[in-house]
């Protein structure tokens, strides 16, 4: 078995509340190639941005840990670098000055000035955010916030991108860019990128995996898909492809199956399909440049046993 | 030029002005009498209503100083005593210039000889008492907030300090610092020892009542700022893992800048009261002395001169709570953000 690239094991959580102890995660396991671009998807207050804040080292497991490259995570960094539901940009500083404030703490020393500021302005135009550098949060729209977010994140050169439910707050029509944005940037820097989503075109859209979270309390990963689709991807001729409507309806079946469990008492816990990876056969990305400098084709193929994943499509 | 003055009253707040300064532009006649009626006319009648009312009550309340005066006999005062504090003034000049023409005469005989100039001790003026208050709250509220904005961002930043500090800040806010003020007198007069004092204890006590009651909105103001910083803005610090300072600087600040504003106008704004009640008391120079020694005086003109002097405060207290407002404009972030 190779050592993984972001390993989540055994992970657990509990709240302390009013009421005793809350567990919300309950033995949560997943491995992530370096590259891979990972959904989280579930009914909300499930536990999805309870398991990208352990990632993040924002929480810290009750139970099990998170491990990155070999070492285990337990204080939020800047090689996890979050991309926030509502932006969270520092409301009194220009687009520039809200990537520069992460950059000059990521490059201290290892950039000089010059360098810092071409990185800042460099990372700007990759969201196309270059002609609004020098205006406020409060003076840009939704979206633009958003790709500001981004922007920030990457800048900091993060070992994984996390990013929790980015585009929720943003009308169709721009998020449907921001995807394609995203889809762009990803085919070029080549992320590890775990997201959390509402949607399911999206999830299915940009991952290599999707991961479904049961329900809470207690909840835990009830299936992985793997979407098999070749890259680049474009959405128009996507639109028409079988697989794409196959791997949606999946997902769908999934959500909508949790759905007429959440009223029942004793909630479901699918013990047998916790957290393995399918096995993939993903053909390698093509048209990444040379000088990304990232491998991102290494994929960590687990499957203790194919018994396991009944619904996984080859 | 115009456009200056236009901008120049709004951001000063001064909307009675607007409609004066944009008869320079070439706005329609109509639109510039509605607007006219509503921002200055409306608050100018009210002001006509108000010496009216006064004028009208005044003349029918007799006290032992004779009638309480109205706007009229007020105003005559205020001229006589702008007219004082010229003569004063003049009077010192001559004073001063007597020493040098003395001193320049004794140079010329010797010029070894040692001449020294004699500081002129003549009555404060009203106008001098003025200078005495603004001068004592400025230096009293300064004080404050340079211990209050710190104290306040470590408690908003740290739960077990602010359990520390809560009970104290608390049991010592509602204490009217006029109660501190025999305290503060007796230690001034028992620690500020020096032959050639910098500052009169008078100014000191005075200026230490202040702040002690401009301290705790302060604190309390800029410590709910800081614990209700947006979730995210502190884990977008932590991701970064900005160190305690940078972290205050970039974040913590900017972020509790309103609310630290909002207390701070209230300090200034208490300080001021507070400073004309401590100088009445003790006697100390100031407004409070001016209004004090008028009413010991007793003479006819004393009650429209103590009027004068309570107008005269209330200006003041608007023009500091106008700067402070000008201020915390300059440094908020938030356009948004309804200041009033
Ligand atoms: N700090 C906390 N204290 C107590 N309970 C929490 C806390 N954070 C999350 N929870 C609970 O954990 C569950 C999962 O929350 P969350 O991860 O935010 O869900 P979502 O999948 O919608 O992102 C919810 O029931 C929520 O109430
Ligand atoms: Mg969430």
């Amino acid at each position: 078995m190779q050592s993984s690239h972001l390993v989540i094991s055994h992970v657990s959580i509990e709240f302390p509340t009013r009421n005793g102890p809350f567990k919300a995660l309950d033995s949560v396991n997943l491995d992530i190639a370096k590259g891979e671009f990972v959904s989280l998807i579930g009914h909300s207050g499930c536990g999805k941005s309870t398991v990208l804040n352990i990632v993040a080292g924002l929480h810290q497991a009750t139970e099990g840990g998170v491990i990155l490259n070999g070492k285990e995570v337990n204080q939020p960094g800047p090689d996890r670098a979050v991309v926030f539901q509502n932006h969270s940009l520092l409301p009194w500083l220009t687009a520039y000055e809200n990537v520069a404030l992460a950059v000059k703490q990521v490059f201290k020393g290892k950039k000089n000035k010059h360098e810092m500021d071409d990185w800042i302005r460099h990372n700007l135009a990759l969201v196309h955010m270059e002609h609004a550098m020098d205006k406020r949060p409060a003076e840009i729209s939704g979206g633009m916030k958003q790709r500001v977010g981004i922007a920030r994140a990457l800048a900091m050169e993060p070992e994984v991108l996390l990013m929790d439910e980015p585009f929720g707050a943003l009308d169709a029509l721009t998020r449907a860019h921001m995807q394609d944005s995203l889809l762009e940037i990803q085919s070029r820097l080549c992320n590890t990128v775990i997201m959390i989503t509402h949607d399911v075109d999206e999830a299915v859209l940009l991952s290599d995996r999707i991961v479904m979270m049961t329900n809470g309390p207690a909840a835990t990963i009830g299936e992985i898909l793997a979407i098999e689709l070749p890259r680049p991807r474009d959405r128009l001729e996507l639109a028409e492809d079988t697989r794409y409507n196959h791997y949606r309806a999946e997902v769908v079946r999934f959500l909508h199956e949790r759905h007429g469990k959440m009223s029942s008492t004793t909630p479901q816990r699918n013990t047998s399909l916790k957290a393995h990876a399918t096995v993939q056969s993903i053909p390698p990305r093509q048209g990444l440049p040379k000088t990304s400098g990232v491998k991102c084709d290494i994929r960590i193929n687990v499957s203790d046993s194919a018994a396991d994943l009944p619904r996984n499509i080859a | 030029m115009t456009i200056n003055i236009l901008t120049l009253t709004r951001e000063w707040r001064l909307q009675v002005l607007a409609p004066l300064t944009r008869l320079f532009q070439k706005e329609t006649r109509d639109d510039q009498i509605k607007s006219f009626i509503s921002l200055a006319g409306v608050p100018l009648l009210a002001i006509i209503a108000f010496l009216l009312l006064w004028g009208g009550a005044a003349s029918h309340i007799d006290t032992s100083l004779g009638k309480v005066p109205g706007p009229v006999k007020v105003w005559e005062q205020t001229l006589q005593l702008v007219e004082e504090h010229i003569q004063e003034r003049a009077k010192e000049q001559g004073f001063y210039q007597r020493q040098e023409q003395r001193n320049q005469k004794i140079l010329e005989d010797n010029p070894e000889a040692e001449v020294k100039i004699r500081p002129y001790t003549g009555k404060p003026t009203f106008f001098d008492q003025v200078w005495t208050s603004i001068l004592t709250v400025l230096t009293g509220f300064i004080v404050a907030s340079f211990v209050a904005i710190p104290v306040g961002i470590v408690c908003g930043l740290s739960t077990v300090l602010y359990r520390a500090l809560n009970p104290l800040i608390q049991i010592f806010k509602p204490i009217s610092p006029l109660a501190w003020l025999p305290i503060v007198t007796m230690i001034v007069s028992a620690v500020y020892i020096s032959d050639d004092p910098l500052f009169a204890k008078s100014y000191v006590t005075s200026a230490i009542t202040v702040t002690l009651c401009c301290i705790w909105p302060t604190i309390i103001n800029t410590t709910v700022g800081v614990a209700t910083i947006d979730n995210d803005l502190i884990n977008v610090s932590k991701v970064l893992r900005l160190n305690w300072l940078t972290n205050v600087y970039r974040i913590v600040l900017p972020s509790s800048i309103p609310m630290m504003f909002a207390g701070l106008r209230v300090s200034l704004g208490i300080g001021w009261m507070v400073l004309i009640a401590a100088e009445m008391l003790a006697q100390n120079p100031g407004l409070g002395k001016f209004v004090w020694d008028e009413f010991q005086n007793g003479s006819s003109d004393s009650m429209a001169r103590i009027m004068v002097a309570v107008l005269a405060i209330g200006i003041i207290g608007f023009v500091l709570d106008r700067l402070m407002l000008m201020l915390q404009k300059m440094v908020t972030w938030d356009p948004q953000a309804i200041i009033r």
